[in-house]
């Protein structure tokens, strides 16, 4: 009896070992594919790739990805595969199950640049079924980009079930980019591949299409160039638009240092050349209100620059009436001295400023509502920019309805119009001096909040804006804000249209030669006053 | 007999002040070279260079004076003449040094070779003769000055107006300057010059000799600007400062009148900067700054405008002040004693020091020279005139 | 270019139909006016009728919007500006005296002196004898002889307007504007005034623009009225004074 049970106890044993071994063999066709990845293969590597992307195992992204990444560790003794996420834990790639952690002997699955061409693809294809959308939008555009042949029966596969207008859009490109360059493609289909890409229109399709052989059948080839001019004259009419844009940005920008200035100049004659510093001291105020709100308030950084702006105003515009009261109610008719006496306020009150925040940048942040950018056709347009503009013409509105509708501001044109009439119409020049002088320094100090959102806060930064300011004004003419208006955006898009053409500097230098014979022909700028009196 | 045309316009003040500059002119160099190093009179060598670097501060200040004085045309950009002149003087500096350069290179500036240009600029030919840059120096400027003039002028703009756009000038060119493709150093200038008419720039001797042809300058520069002021053509200029209206209703060409004196004055500044540039050894950009032409315009206000002398004065004193400062412990504080000096000067003593004084002595010497006239009319009448109706 | 080939009129002063207004008030309206050589008118007019602009538009600091104004039948003085014009001979006394304050009497009278003005010949200039007696003489007739070395900012109101006429005299023009010259002067010095213009009228033409009634009649010309931009009424001061539109103009409203 027992001569019986020892063989089939062996029988037993081997079948037992053999399974053992066999286990991962038959243990699925997934459990395989991962297990590839542990020969140290290249078309090894390759062919589990492929094997695990199309498996539909919700495994597969966590394992391309982290073989993408070098995530993927394999241990060539044991066999196993594990997964390292970003997190640093560890799970095994066949079963998903978690693991301590990873054997020593485990190193990262090789790749070389073909296959991580295929890893793209792989991850390409197993994105575009994504739950979430906008996951699904990147992943088309990354087979746009790469237009791998590869990817074209995922892309099928997805478009088949795409319900989303968005993402149907950017799949049919997505395989039209494919089919473009898919070496047995009809020429059918790659005219309707042309057409898909012209109707996308932009510098990835341009991008595209000039990058397409020349050996294509004349009548591709010649859609093709066509589809290419039309794309490059729309892109250029974008290009325009940007630039009318970064323009308007930046005659908002001009717009806001300039109004004070000519408030003050149109006013009592006088050119401040501490302006500047107005506006530094604006911009220092947020500093400082972003400063307490970070230690104290946290939370408010959101409403820093509501805070920042009447205080700003307030700052600035005592700073004003204080130097008017000291300085220039003495120096009244003598404008050339006026000019003098206010640099050497400027030096004072930058020097002032260096020592008591030293001289270099100070950080001012973005709001979350002024952070980030959206698109607009083919051009960027960035939220603090456009707060910007908005908020000059705001600011831009509300001046002119105060010069026109409340008693300061009409008593403020008369006495631009004819100084010595109003005086002797009773209006107390000297007191509407110092509140213009206010108004204008306060309105600077505003200009300075804005400004900080957009440029470093240090004490030049009042330099680097006082020529343009004057510029503004000597070109837009005084008396009239809409002068100063016109004249900013003016030179704003003018700056912007030379820049890409002669660049930065040369553009500048332009401007200001094109200023001065512009002086030429209008002496006191572009909305000036007429009549005897103003001559005086 | 005839007096010399540039000498008749000498009153005594005018004397004193030729006088003096002429005694530093001669003393000093001697004292540096003939005087043995550390004696209590010898002056060292660093002095005279700095010294030197006054003087042709005070010839710009002249010539801001004779525009701004005398025909109240406020330049806010008149260093970018002084620049300009010194950036010629610097070219041909430049050319001196020849292949005894960092490169070595005989024919290209050190910065040419580091920028792989392989030849020369045509704007560089002439300069390695002296007279060219010479020419140049009075020329460029001049012209400039003449173009800008030129425009400006005949338009009628003046006041602030006029100013603001002098200013844009010098800010033009300071942006131009400072590109490296503009083919003048860039950012770094023109410098490391070795020797300026074969005379080694450094040398005792040569500074001696600069800081002595500077004193000589100022001399010729306050001399023209006498005989300019005290001519008929000064009185015009005197009449379109106050008023310039008024002048033009007479029958003088106001655009002409301004456009001369401002060319002269923009060519006796390119001298100042050709001057000021072997003192120093180096020109860059940075002296377009329109920060420094202001600064120039405040020595003018401190010493008095309208006076000349006085303008000349206030560019040592202010500069005297700066180097003190600026070497002190009291460094931090120079940029607000300038600020407040500009504020002080034009609110409290807008006529500057001498103008002050002038001010103060002048009612004693005009009842003397009212009593004079009075004393020689009875004399020939026989009897006093009655009073003119009041 | 400005040279017609025959005379169009004998007139000195010829304006026809000029029309100026600023910002949309009417300045000049129609205004027709002519000067014979050697005539002195005396121009009277309410405030803002237009008196010393029209004494603008001749001297070329307004350019008008329409209308002619010639110079001895010849020239267009629309094209000329003010230094051009001056130096055809046409010179001005203003309503404010604008003399160059802080330079001497003499200085004063020796800048209006109508020899060389261009750069170079007031850079050159020595001065002749005869400039210097054509100077002694002047100061005479304005009475200044003896303060000819003391600064034009030192004297009296009315002796400022006198210098200005003196560089009027200076000047030497063949037509003189003269506005408001008794404005601020004693009963004495208007009389004096008064002479010295017609004195000045025996070989100039002159119009003078006045608001004083008495000083109007000691000059006994012939006298235009404007009002709102245009002539109103032409004729003897007693004419003038008479005519309704006149009384209603300046007393009543």
């Amino acid at each position: 009896m027992l001569a019986n049970v020892i063989p089939r106890l062996r029988a037993l044993a081997f079948s037992a070992i053999l399974i053992a071994f066999a286990l991962p063999a038959f243990a699925g066709p997934f459990e395989d594919a991962v297990g590839k990845f542990a020969n140290d293969d290249f078309s090894d590597t390759e062919d589990a790739i492929g094997l695990i992307a199309n498996s539909g195992n919700p495994l597969a992204y966590p394992i391309i990805s982290a073989l993408q990444d070098g995530r993927l560790m394999a241990d060539s003794d044991s066999k196993k595969v594990y997964v390292t996420g970003t997190d640093g834990k560890s799970i095994d790639a066949a079963t998903g199950a978690a693991v301590a952690s990873v054997p020593d002997s485990a190193s990262a699955v090789r790749l070389n640049n073909r296959l991580r061409r295929t890893v793209e693809a792989a991850l390409g294809g197993l994105t575009l079924q994504s739950p979430d959308l906008s996951t699904r939008l990147a992943a088309a555009q990354s087979v746009f980009k790469s237009h791998e042949e590869g990817a074209l029966p995922a892309v099928e596969a997805a478009l088949d079930k795409e319900t989303n207008k968005t993402a149907r859009q950017a799949l049919s490109e997505a395989r039209a980019a494919i089919l473009l360059f898919k070496s047995d493609a009809t020429d059918t289909e790659k005219l309707d591949a042309i057409a898909t890409l012209k109707a996308r229109g932009d510098q990835e399709a341009l991008a595209l299409l000039t990058g397409l052989g020349s050996d294509q059948p004349p009548a591709v080839a010649s859609v093709a160039a066509s589809a290419i001019s039309s794309i490059q004259s729309t892109l250029a009419v974008w290009s325009m638009v940007q630039n009318a844009w970064y323009g308007l940005s930046l005659g908002s920008v001009l717009l806001l240092a300039a109004i004070g200035l000519a408030i003050t100049f149109g006013v009592m004659g006088v050119i401040n050349m501490a302006h500047g510093e107005m506006v530094m001291l604006g911009a220092y105020t947020t500093f400082v209100v972003q400063e307490a709100i970070r230690t104290r308030y946290p939370g408010l950084f959101d409403y820093s620059l509501l805070i920042a702006v009447p205080l700003a105003f307030l700052v600035a515009g005592a700073v004003g009436v204080l130097i008017e009261r000291t300085i220039i109610r003495f120096l009244y008719g003598r404008a050339l001295e006026t000019l003098l006496a206010t640099w050497g306020l400027s030096l004072v009150l930058q020097q002032a400023v260096r020592t008591i925040f030293g001289p270099t940048n100070r950080e001012v942040g973005n709001p979350s509502w002024m952070s980030g950018a959206f698109d607009l056709g083919q051009m960027t347009i960035t939220y603090n920019r456009l707060w910007i503009l908005c908020f000059t013409l705001a600011l831009f509105a509300i001046l002119l309805a105060m010069l026109r509708f409340t008693a300061l501001g009409l008593q403020m044109r008369a006495v631009t119009q004819n100084r010595r009439m109003a005086a002797s119409m009773g209006i107390a020049t000297s007191r509407v001096d110092a509140l213009t002088f206010g108004l204008g320094s306060g309105i600077a100090g505003i200009a300075g909040v804005a400004l900080s959102q957009i440029d470093n806060v240090s004490p030049n930064l009042g330099q680097s804006y006082i020529i343009d300011s004057f510029m503004v004004v000597v070109f837009g003419g005084v008396g009239n804000l809409w002068g100063t208006l016109v004249g900013a955006f003016t030179l704003g898009i003018a700056n912007k249209f030379l820049e890409p053409v002669a660049g930065a500097v040369l553009g500048k230098i332009a401007i200001l030669v094109l200023i001065i014979l512009f002086i030429q022909k209008r002496p006191r700028g572009l909305f000036a006053l007429k009549g005897r009196a103003v001559e005086a | 007999m005839t007096p010399h045309v540039l000498t008749r316009s000498l009153d005594r003040g005018a004397t004193i002040f030729v006088l003096v500059v002429a005694a530093c002119g001669v003393l000093i160099p001697l004292s540096n070279l003939l005087l043995p190093a550390g004696s209590l009179f010898q002056v060292p060598t660093y002095l005279v260079a700095l010294w030197g670097k006054y003087v042709c501060y005070a010839i710009l200040a002249l010539s801001i004076d004779l525009i701004w004085g005398y025909c109240g045309i406020l330049s806010l950009g008149h260093g970018a003449f002084f620049a300009l002149g010194g950036y010629a003087m610097g070219m041909y500096l430049m050319r001196q040094i020849g292949a005894r350069g960092v490169y070595g290179n005989p024919n290209l500036p050190d910065f040419m070779v580091f920028l792989n240009w392989q030849k020369l600029p045509w704007y560089w030919s002439g300069f390695d003769m002296f007279w060219f840059a010479a020419l140049m120096v009075i020329v460029v400027p001049g012209l400039l000055a003449f173009c800008f003039g030129w425009f400006a002028f005949r338009s009628r703009v003046t006041g602030v107006y006029l100013s603001i756009i002098t200013q844009a000038m010098t800010y033009a060119l300071l942006l131009g300057f400072f590109r490296n493709d503009f083919g003048f150093g860039g950012n770094n200038g023109l410098t490391d010059f070795k020797d300026i008419l074969g005379f080694n720039v450094q040398a005792d001797g040569t500074r001696a000799a600069l800081f002595a042809l500077s004193c000589l300058g100022l001399i010729i520069a306050f001399l023209i600007c006498r005989a300019v002021v005290t001519s008929k053509l000064g009185k015009v200029l005197i009449a379109i400062r106050d008023a310039e209206s008024r002048t033009r209703f007479i029958g003088y060409r106001v655009e002409s009148y301004k456009l001369f004196v401002f060319t002269l004055s923009a060519c006796m500044a390119g001298v100042a900067g050709a001057l000021y540039v072997p003192q120093v050894g180096i020109i860059n950009p940075s002296e377009f700054a329109p920060g420094n032409s202001i600064e120039a315009v405040i020595w003018v206000a401190v010493g008095g405008r309208g006076t000349l002398a006085g303008a000349a004065l206030g560019a040592i004193v202010v500069n005297y002040a700066k180097t003190f400062f600026t070497s002190g412990p009291l460094a931090p504080y120079w940029l607000f004693m300038l600020g407040a000096l500009f504020i002080l000067v034009t609110l409290l003593l807008p006529k500057g020091i001498v103008g002050t004084f002038s001010a103060w002595w002048g009612p004693f010497k005009e009842r003397r020279l009212l009593a004079a006239d009075a004393a020689s009319a009875a004399r020939e009448d026989g009897v006093s005139e009655p009073n003119p109706a009041e | 270019m400005n040279v017609m080939d025959t005379r169009a009129t004998s007139a000195l002063l010829y304006l026809d139909g000029v029309h100026v207004s600023f910002d949309g008030f009417h300045a000049i309206n129609n205004l027709s006016l002519t000067l014979a050589p050697g005539e002195m008118r005396a121009i009277i007019g309410p405030n803002g009728a237009g008196k010393t602009t029209m004494m603008d538009i001749i001297t070329g600091k307004t350019k008008p919007d329409e209308g002619s104004v010639l110079f001895d039948g010849i020239t267009d003085l629309t094209r000329l500006d003010e230094t051009r014009i001056a130096e055809l001979g046409i010179g001005r006394k203003f309503q404010k005296p604008t003399v160059f304050e802080s330079q001497t009497i003499e200085d004063n009278l020796l800048l209006a002196l109508n020899v060389d003005h261009s750069v170079r010949g007031t850079l050159f200039w020595r001065g002749s004898k005869a400039e210097a007696e054509r100077i002694d003489r002047v100061l005479e007739i304005i009475r200044l002889t003896d303060a000819r070395r003391r600064l034009a900012g030192s004297l009296s109101h009315g002796q400022k307007q006198w210098l200005e006429i003196g560089m009027l005299l200076a000047q030497d023009p063949k037509l003189l504007l003269v506005d408001e010259p008794v404005a601020g002067m004693t009963d004495v010095e208007t009389h004096q005034t008064a002479e010295l213009l017609k004195e000045i009228n025996k070989e100039k033409t002159v119009m003078v623009v006045e608001h004083d009634m008495t000083f109007v009649r000691e000059l006994g010309v012939k006298v235009t009225c404007l009002h709102e931009g245009t002539v109103l009424a032409e004729g003897t001061i007693d004419q003038v004074s008479s005519n309704e539109r006149v009384i209603e103009v300046y007393l009543g409203r």
